[in-house]
């Protein structure tokens, strides 16, 4: 292979480094790694097994067994928060995932293929980046039957590609002509090795930004899908909290934590990728860092 | 010209996609409207009632299916939308809309357009005094506010300005109810109260992303050879700030906000269910939980139409300002 794994390395002890000295990119990457925690070993963190279960007095309020309160219903708050941050979670970065791996799949072939294909992908982009996409996910989810994990994200990801496909395929259409891209051609390596080797690692920290959008994106649309009770009532994530809190009046019940903890973790998850993704623009784009305030003082 | 001609095909073909999708949908996914019209009258039609129903919105099942496209699109286009099979059996679709598309209009939309021009000035005067505390402030602010889902705020506004406060201010209905609608001070008074939480919670989550658009495209320009020409030249700040830097790094905050339409029309959906204000949004919730056939496809035509018009309008603003588009064309 020609590609080094040299400068790799260095490249990616380039962004650790660069991370690490981000403030915002750091308390992004804490919540983000205490979720994931939360999610793979929701047992470290309550000792209730089935979270759904009717198993307390109902309207408790936040007391030293029940750090939250109970429900209505009679469930403990706390522990259907530890528990539905898996599914919550699976749902961002699964959706997020296929997303930009279909933005990838179409705005780099679009911009290396060019021509008629290039005509038709970018017009496929625009059509679906245009329509709109929540009503759609909405009438998707009610035809689909009851919204299980599967068509949830399925929904996700058929709505979420396009935006990220427009930019990389001008990112792609502006690498196209530069030197080392130029150089590969006339080495003669097959034009496969030269869009997934040459052109795709240079594009990476595009590709991670629209990664975390779209996991941004899937996280407030699957809690609002969930939250309209279009996702399956049943199962345990924050969405669904949302869904039976607003379905018990909650906040007129007396019991607001119920409504506010699990809209707080869908607020933070999304938070963490929302700081993530604006450290990564501070990084690639020096311009945007904040500026100390004694180069400001000028004269 | 030819561009104007290439954004108007575009309009058409888009249009074209969200009807065909809105065509096949219904008939792709299991689950059928006639059965669901069944379970909502609870069997008390006959099925040949039914069946014309149906057939009033272009359901009909034992013809071509290239017949049914065709005549769907031609109702859909010339504004024959059919009756509500939902809640509000047998009122023309075009009816339910009329109501609810001026509350709509007058809340997302204003407070919409107020985000936007709000935002873009905060975000003017933020990139213009970098390093300033405005600029020191507001970034991370609102990278975490545009992270906000929109019904949370939407619940923790209820909880704060009207639970808490016994009710100060009004957490749903467009009006109060048993006041008739009139160009009265009380009933004018009455809509605005009511309109005071909704319209806070689109500002405060759509505002953030505009701030922290403009600010970053503000120091991008402000980079630029032309701002230091400006100085050179010796315009006032206010002249440079506005006509040189601004008015440049508004083009990319223009054409973002068309694009952006989508996800206000998903928060306007949100806020508007949290609020039960009888907006669009909340229609199209009601229409999804009754299988409102006909008012969800015309809802969803209606939205689609909305983000294209928004599209065209912001291309025309840009060739307008942007002399360089202008010469292109």
């Amino acid at each position: 292979m020609t590609v080094l794994p040299a400068p790799r390395i260095r490249a990616r002890g380039g962004v650790w480094t660069a991370v690490r000295h981000n403030r915002k990119a750091m308390a992004g990457l804490i919540l983000l790694v205490l979720f994931c925690l939360v999610a793979a070993w929701p047992g470290l963190f309550t000792s209730v097994d089935d979270p759904n279960a009717l198993a307390y007095a109902p309207a408790l309020q936040p007391s030293w067994d029940h750090p939250l309160g109970t429900t209505s219903l009679g469930q403990d708050i706390y522990a259907q928060l530890v528990h539905g941050t898996r599914e919550s979670l699976v749902i961002a970065l699964v959706a997020g995932l296929f997303a930009t791996v279909l933005s990838v799949l179409v705005g780099v072939s679009a911009a290396y293929l060019g021509g008629i294909v290039d005509d038709i992908l970018s017009m496929l982009t625009n059509v679906v980046l245009v329509i709109p996409a929540f009503p759609l996910i909405i009438i998707l989810a009610k035809y689909a039957g009851q919204g299980t994990l599967g068509v949830m994200l399925f929904v996700l990801v058929i709505t979420g590609w396009s935006y990220g496909a427009n930019q990389l395929r001008a990112q792609a259409l502006s690498l196209r002509n530069r030197d080392f891209l130029e150089a590969a051609r006339v080495r003669g390596e097959r034009r496969i090795y030269i869009i997934v080797f040459e052109a795709l690692p240079t594009m990476t920290s595009l590709i991670v930004a629209n990664f975390l959008g779209a996991a941004l994106y899937s996280v407030l649309s699957a809690a609002g899908l969930q939250f309209l009770g279009l996702g399956d009532p049943n199962s345990s994530s924050w969405g669904t909290m949302l869904y039976w809190s607003q379905n018990q009046q909650a906040l007129l019940s007396g019991i607001p934590l119920w409504a506010l903890a699990p809209g707080l973790c869908v607020a933070l998850l999304g938070t963490s990728f929302a700081l993530i993704n604006y450290a990564f623009d501070e990084i690639g784009n020096p311009a945007l860092r904040p500026v100390r305030r004694q180069r400001v003082r000028r004269s | 010209m030819r561009y104007l001609l290439r954004r108007g095909g575009f309009f058409l073909l888009t249009l074209w996609a969200a009807l065909t999708l809105n065509f096949f949908l219904p008939r792709l996914m299991p689950g059928s409207p006639l059965q669901a019209l069944r379970d909502r009258t609870h069997n008390k039609l006959s099925p040949a009632a039914l069946q014309e129903l149906l057939t009033s919105y272009g359901f009909k099942p034992d013809e071509n299916l290239a017949v049914q496209y065709v005549d769907y699109l031609g109702n859909m286009v010339t504004g024959h939308w059919g009756v509500s099979i939902g809640g509000s059996l047998g009122v023309p679709v075009t009816t339910i809309i009329g109501e609810a598309l001026p509350w709509t209009l007058g809340l997302v939309g204003v407070t919409t357009v107020l985000a936007f021009l709000l935002g873009s000035l905060i975000g003017t005067v933020a990139g213009w005094k970098r390093g300033g505390r405005l600029d020191a402030v507001l970034p991370p602010v609102f990278v975490i506010t545009s992270a906000l889902p929109y019904f949370w705020i939407a619940l923790l506004m209820i909880l704060v300005f009207s639970v808490w406060t016994g009710g100060a201010l009004p957490s749903d209905f467009n009006y109060e109810t048993g006041l008739q609608p009139a160009f009265t001070g009380e009933f004018i008074g009455s809509v605005l109260r009511h309109a005071v939480l909704p319209s806070a919670t689109i500002l405060i989550t759509s505002i953030g992303g505009w701030i922290l658009t403009m600010r970053n495209n503000m120091i991008t320009t402000l980079a630029e050879d032309y701002v230091r020409m400006g100085r050179a030249k010796g315009l006032s700040g206010r002249q440079i700030m506005l006509g040189y830097a601004a008015r440049n790094a508004f083009l990319p905050n223009l054409s973002g906000f068309a694009m952006s339409l989508g996800f206000v029309i998903a928060g306007s959906i949100l806020v508007e269910y949290v609020f039960n204000y009888p907006g669009l949004g909340y229609l199209l919730y009601n229409s999804v939980q009754n299988v409102d056939y006909p008012l969800m496809q015309a809802l969803f035509m209606l939205f689609t139409v909305a983000v294209l018009v928004a599209v065209l309008a912001c291309d025309l603003a840009t060739v307008w300002l942007d002399p360089r588009a202008r010469a292109k064309g």
